[in-house]
């Protein structure tokens, strides 16, 4: 019973995130890279474009309640406990990996959650990004997690 | 509504939804460690992870039903350029532990230094590389 509905939960979950991904406007790469095109405003080649501050703000306001609430819960609810990362170090692996992702996001217009969103579009550029994804991250797996 | 306005509502839905997964499942909505961990895991743990990118997938249809038109999406890269940058974005994002939705959303509702760190490093890794892209172009 319990299995049915964490599995309901998850696949509820993730179609609230596909929406909201694709009412956003963040499935646009455009506007994804017109965020991180900062310098563009002072040159006059192009206005910078906010939007992804918005998205940012409205996602982290109402994450930051639903987690406040957690915190006073015992466990959730079809599971047995919390699953939180316990790992609090700034090393050089968080810096060096957010960096190579930060460099592909700028190239791209692209991170993993509207890639893998956008994938029913169908759109040939996001299964070459997402599949190139893959790549990269059994790369890590196979010579980084295990080594 | 103004791209602010459905851009503020859609962070909305997307907080709701790694809200919801937390308070109901106990898992962070991070896309890259579950998209990762369809690869690793097994047993329940991998269908329920497959049941949310499932959802994921289904979203953009759903959208197109609910307002008849897809969202819109504008590339910005060449096909040599994606292969590049989804390499990065993939091995970054497993070395790094997280992506902008880990880190960005889900680490910085949850106050977490290590994921503000990772979001600083990503933002103005993708800020530089967008200047000097233009830069050169």
């Amino acid at each position: 019973m319990s299995a049915a509905l964490r599995l309901l939960a998850a696949l509820a979950a993730g179609l609230i995130f596909g929406l909201g991904l694709s009412l956003s406007g963040m499935l646009d790469p455009a506007r994804v890279q017109g965020f991180l095109d900062v310098t563009g405003a002072f040159d006059g080649r192009a206005a910078w474009d906010p939007t992804l501050a918005f998205v940012l703000g409205g996602a982290v306001s109402v994450a930051g309640l639903g987690y406040a609430l957690a915190r006073r819960l015992p466990r959730p609810a079809f599971a047995g406990a919390f699953d939180l990362p316990a790992n609090r170090r700034i090393d050089g692996p968080l810096i060096g990996g957010a960096a190579l992702f930060g460099i592909g996001w700028g190239l791209s217009g692209l991170c993993p959650g509207p890639a893998v969103a956008a994938l029913s579009t169908g759109a040939p550029p996001v299964a070459t990004f997402v599949a190139a994804m893959l790549v990269g991250m059994a790369v890590h797996q196979r010579f980084v997690a295990r080594a | 509504m103004s791209t602010y306005a459905s851009g503020f509502a859609g962070g909305a839905l997307i907080g709701l939804s790694v809200a919801l997964l937390m308070l109901l499942n106990g898992r962070i909505a991070g896309i890259s460690g579950l998209v990762a961990g369809l690869g690793r895991d097994r047993g329940l743990r991998r269908w329920v992870d497959a049941a949310f990118v499932a959802g994921l997938i289904a979203g953009p249809p759903a959208f197109a039903l609910a307002t008849g038109a897809w969202p819109a999406m504008r590339f910005v890269a060449s096909l040599p350029v994606l292969v590049v940058a989804g390499l990065l974005v993939g091995f970054g994002t497993r070395l790094g532990s997280g992506c902008t939705s880990g880190h960005g959303v889900a680490g910085l509702a949850r106050l977490s230094a290590r994921s503000l760190a990772a979001v600083l490093t990503f933002l103005g890794a993708g800020m530089l590389t967008v200047a000097l892209l233009r830069g050169l172009a």
